[in-house]
């Protein structure tokens, strides 16, 4: 199968998860939020979402708490340098268990 | 000279307003039933003062060729002091007529082979009221008295039209002025 | 209405007839009196569009890429150098097949700097990917716009119209001015499947991998490949959008011909003189005193040279015994690019059919450098009585 009747002629990308196919499983580090620093997760209302501005793959979603798609988190890191409070750790995925990550 | 083929070179200097000159006759000649008009200034040279030429080709068909005039049926001078410049009858057809915006008298030129139309346009243009220097409407006047191919009101009409917003009364006054006082002859 | 006027007022009146409502661009001799014009009907209200001053022409070619993807009908103009350093934008327009219609004012290409006509520039954008239409005549140039804009918007290509500096763009000639009404009924809006739009955002032209892709809906989506060959598909098929223009440009205005050739004399004629561009008309004189020699010769004006007609070219030439190309351009190194495009066509074609023309090239006019009558004469008559197959000839050459 072929591109053929694809409905555009030029390169179009629109916003949504897996534009650039499931890099999920690209990852290494894995971003894990502490919920007892994380701003609006402590506070219980919509603030800071620093996390969720940042993020080059649209994954980490504008909720109380911000939650992360790992389906297509890629493990760059950025949310974890950006937090404000350092609530956001990156760890290693070998320190997941293997069901865990086949999951994703 | 063929009427149906027409080819005219006018010399000038750059900012005399030869190539509006030839513009209002190109209009003229269109108007007067010619469908080939070509007008053509010398490219690229243009700078205030320097002799600069502009070609004109009327037809009465349209005009495929647009090459410089190798061989015109007039040339038009607008300041005498070209003469000494430019070759100015380069090419010109034997029988060819010159028109000559020049103070000196008609018997003052010797072009063998050519007929000769002079014209003080300078000091008639002063004194139609336009400021000194400004010459191309009053040589048309001049021109369509050597060659008496469109009808000077045809002229008129045109320079009036192009120059509606600048002295329109004083420029045609110009051109008449000239048609009546252009002296011809070989 | 008939007026006189020069070529870059053709193409100024031809632009502000299609409406565009943004102009940028950068002025470069012999095309600066285009651009001046469209700025003073800007200026003047005669014109309800933006006129974008930019310091380059790459950032004209910028601009017109900005402005019509967010759905904007939109012009630019350039020469020369201009358009050698608009390049790598002229591959970009075409490759995000935006319909820009860009005026080209055929001149010789620095080094050494020279100001005159040849048609180096245009030609060395051959493969850009951008069609290239050339006019012989002030009417050519306002008609050619108007259609350029059509074409463009029916295929998502963008059109060059290219027209010799000088030779067209400063001289004065007649042509009929179209009506507005005319226009409007000729070339609806511009409404592309999708200009920039906030409320539906898209990345244009991002990062595009060798392979195809599942894109956000799940569908399968073009890598690069597949975006470029439909490019060239679409090119060879605007060939047909080409001819529908001419057609209804003639329904609504009552003048047009050939969409492709513009043949002058060639129905019985042995010899054909090729070429684009005011030289074809030159042409016709020198063709018309070859007749009065006895000579068979015709010419035909090549209006389309991308997409390249080359079935059309093929069959019009189709028992020719020679063919004579006249070029204001090469490909250093070798020939003219018609002379070899040409021969490719023929090479295909003609010789299935079991009778090859015999193709000679000269190049002429370049760096504006004049070119006589009586030399397009003299050349077409020894290219016609001398079987030779020489080198392209250079046509007054003081060498």
């Amino acid at each position: 199968m072929g591109t053929r009747n694809y409905r555009r002629k030029t390169s179009h990308s629109e916003p949504g998860p897996g534009d650039g196919g499931r890099t999920g499983s690209w990852r290494v580090e894995r971003p894990v939020v502490d919920r007892s620093i994380c701003i609006p997760a402590r506070r219980g209302k919509e603030a800071c979402f620093i996390c969720w501005l940042f993020c080059p793959e649209i994954v980490v979603s504008r909720t109380i708490p911000p939650t992360i798609d790992l389906e297509y988190c890629k493990g760059c890191g950025i949310c974890a340098e950006e937090c404000p409070t350092k609530a956001i750790t990156m760890v290693d995925e070998a320190m997941f268990a293997d069901k865990d990550k086949e999951q994703h | 000279m063929n009427r149906d083929y027409i080819e005219i070179r006018w010399h000038g200097r750059g900012g005399q307003g030869a190539i509006t000159a030839a513009k209002i006759v190109a209009g003229a000649a269109f108007k007067s039933g010619y469908t080939g008009v070509v007008m053509a200034p010398s490219f690229g040279t243009e700078r205030r003062g320097a002799p600069v030429m502009t070609s004109l080709k009327i037809s009465k068909t349209k005009i495929y060729d647009l090459s410089p005039i190798e061989a015109p049926d007039v040339v038009v001078v607008l300041d005498h002091l070209l003469l000494k410049e430019a070759d100015v009858t380069g090419g010109l057809k034997t029988g060819g007529m010159i028109v000559l915006n020049t103070p000196a008298g008609h018997e003052t030129y010797d072009f063998p082979g050519y007929g000769l139309a002079t014209a003080d346009i300078t000091a008639i243009s002063v004194e139609a009221g336009l400021p000194h220097g400004m010459v191309n409407t009053g040589i048309i006047g001049s021109l369509e008295k050597a060659i008496g191919l469109l009808g000077i009101d045809m002229l008129i009409e045109g320079i009036e039209e192009e120059f509606k917003t600048r002295r329109p009364e004083r420029n045609s006054l110009a051109a008449k002025l000239a048609y009546e006082r252009t002296v011809t002859g070989d | 209405m008939h007026i006189i006027e020069n070529g870059n007022v053709a193409a100024a009146m031809g632009i502000r007839l299609c409406r565009a409502v943004v102009i940028a661009a950068y002025p470069i001799t012999p095309q600066t009196p285009l651009t001046e014009k469209l700025s003073e009907y800007i200026d003047s209200g005669q014109m309800k569009a933006e006129y974008i001053p930019v310091e380059s022409e790459h950032s004209a070619m910028a601009v017109c890429i900005a402005a019509a993807s967010a759905g904007a009908r939109v012009s630019t103009a350039t020469s020369a150098n201009g358009l050698l350093y608009m390049h790598e934008q002229v591959q970009w327009a075409s490759g995000a097949r935006l319909p820009i219609v860009m005026c080209v004012v055929n001149r010789a290409v620095g080094a050494p700097w020279n100001i005159w006509n040849d048609q180096q520039d245009s030609i060395s954008q051959r493969d850009t990917g951008w069609m290239q239409l050339y006019c012989a005549d002030h009417q050519q140039i306002i008609d050619t716009v108007i259609k350029a804009y059509w074409i463009a918007e029916k295929t998502a290509i963008p059109v060059m119209v290219c027209y010799d500096g000088y030779i067209l763009s400063h001289t004065y000639m007649p042509f009929d001015l179209p009506d507005q009404d005319k226009v409007d009924l000729f070339l609806p809006p511009f409404s592309p499947d999708y200009a920039l739009n906030p409320g539906a955002p898209a990345n244009l032209n991002t990062v595009t991998l060798p392979d195809t892709r599942v894109d956000v809906h799940g569908e399968l989506a073009h890598g690069y490949m597949e975006i470029r060959y439909l490019l060239h598909e679409d090119l060879l098929n605007s060939l047909a959008v080409i001819a529908e223009a001419e057609q209804r440009f003639s329904e609504i205005f009552g003048r047009g011909g050939d969409p492709y050739l513009e043949s002058y004399l060639c129905d019985d004629a042995d010899y054909v003189a090729l070429g684009m561009g005011s030289l074809t008309y030159q042409l016709r004189v020198s063709v018309d005193a070859l007749r009065r020699e006895g000579i068979k010769v015709g010419v035909m004006g090549l209006r389309v040279y991308r997409p390249f007609p080359a079935e059309a070219v093929a069959a019009a030439l189709q028992g020719k015994k020679g063919v004579i190309v006249f070029e204001k351009a090469l490909s250093y190194g070798y020939e003219g690019a018609l002379a070899s495009d040409l021969k490719a066509a023929l090479y295909d074609r003609a010789a299935a059919a079991g009778a090859m023309p015999r193709v000679r090239g000269f190049i002429a006019g370049i760096g504006g450098r004049d070119i006589r009558t009586a030399q397009l004469t003299d050349a077409l008559r020894e290219a016609i009585q001398n079987e030779d197959h020489a080198a392209p000839a250079w046509i007054g050459l003081c060498l």
